[in-house]
């Protein structure tokens, strides 16, 4: 027998872990997007993980729905990096105090 | 036999998508990092197939580490790479508190699943050959969980909207400049 749903659920909570690490650690607004992405993936490992456990496919469509959502978070997001970008504001969340235009 | 294969399959993908995390926050240059995270993809996809969900494998190596990661290698080409330190900048206590709280994270989510769900984890429900399939998937997705994918549809697309506007914008910006 494989390795049952605990296995994958730990596996989940150590990524969603190293994730943040890299959100709350890092400076770089492109590596704090990235860890994100690590976030959201180890969300889905656990989704998926369960929807294996419990038999029943709606996990994996709540998983298929989070990738959707993952992608226009990264629209969006590295829209804002690219218009910080071009505006010469440092790529560094320490820096970003100010929002309006 | 196939058991053990199994194993070995898991641990590896395991080690890999642990190994490549911890890569993507620990590499200074963004597009090392951007590169890890490609693997941690493939490797996250490795344990899809493992849980019976190939259409989700495939929709993660196409969507994940095809377009989205494409577009993230695209805007660090653009605003070009500039290696920093790491896990420096800042006071050391904003660090010690990040690595407390991602701890307590960790603590938190094994805690409370293995007090919650303890040992009723082992037993698998049966699943049919089908399970996982794109059929499945579409069938669920279209009638059960249809107002979900019409709101993601929405999503989506006030997002491509959303880029477009914040990439002419500051566009129309300079050019006034």
């Amino acid at each position: 027998m494989g390795p049952d749903v605990s296995w994958y659920v730990v596996l989940s909570a150590f990524l969603f872990t190293i994730g943040a690490m890299g959100v709350l650690l890092r400076r770089n607004p492109l590596i704090v997007l990235l860890s994100l992405e690590i976030m959201l993936n180890s969300a889905n490992l656990a989704l998926i993980g369960f929807a294996r456990h419990l038999g029943q496919t709606d996990g994996q469509v709540f998983a298929l729905a989070v990738m959707a959502i993952a992608a226009s978070e990264v629209v969006v997001g590295l829209g804002l990096i690219v218009a910080l970008h071009r505006s010469e504001v440092a790529l560094d969340v320490d820096e970003l105090k100010t929002l309006h235009g | 036999m196939g058991d053990f294969l199994v194993w070995v399959v898991w641990f590896v993908a395991a080690l890999g998508c642990l190994g490549s995390g911890v890569a993507v926050i620990s590499f200074s240059n963004p597009f090392y990092s951007a590169i890890a995270l490609i693997g941690n993809l493939a490797s996250l996809a490795v344990l899809y197939l493992l849980l019976a969900a190939e259409f989700l494998a495939a929709a993660q190596v196409l969507v994940y580490a095809g377009a989205v990661m494409v577009m993230f290698l695209f805007v660090i080409a653009y605003i070009g790479t500039h290696a920093d330190a790491p896990f420096e900048g800042g006071p050391s206590w904003q660090a010690l508190a990040a690595v407390i709280a991602a701890g307590a994270i960790l603590v938190d989510v094994v805690v409370a699943i293995g007090l919650k769900a303890g040992g009723r984890l082992s037993d698998e429900a049966d699943i049919e050959g089908s399970f996982g399939s794109p059929a499945d998937v579409g069938r669920v997705f279209l009638t059960d969980h249809l107002l979900a994918f019409e709101i993601t549809s929405i999503v989506l697309l006030v997002a491509a909207a959303g880029g477009v506007i914040l990439g002419s914008e500051t566009r129309r910006r300079e050019a006034a400049r």
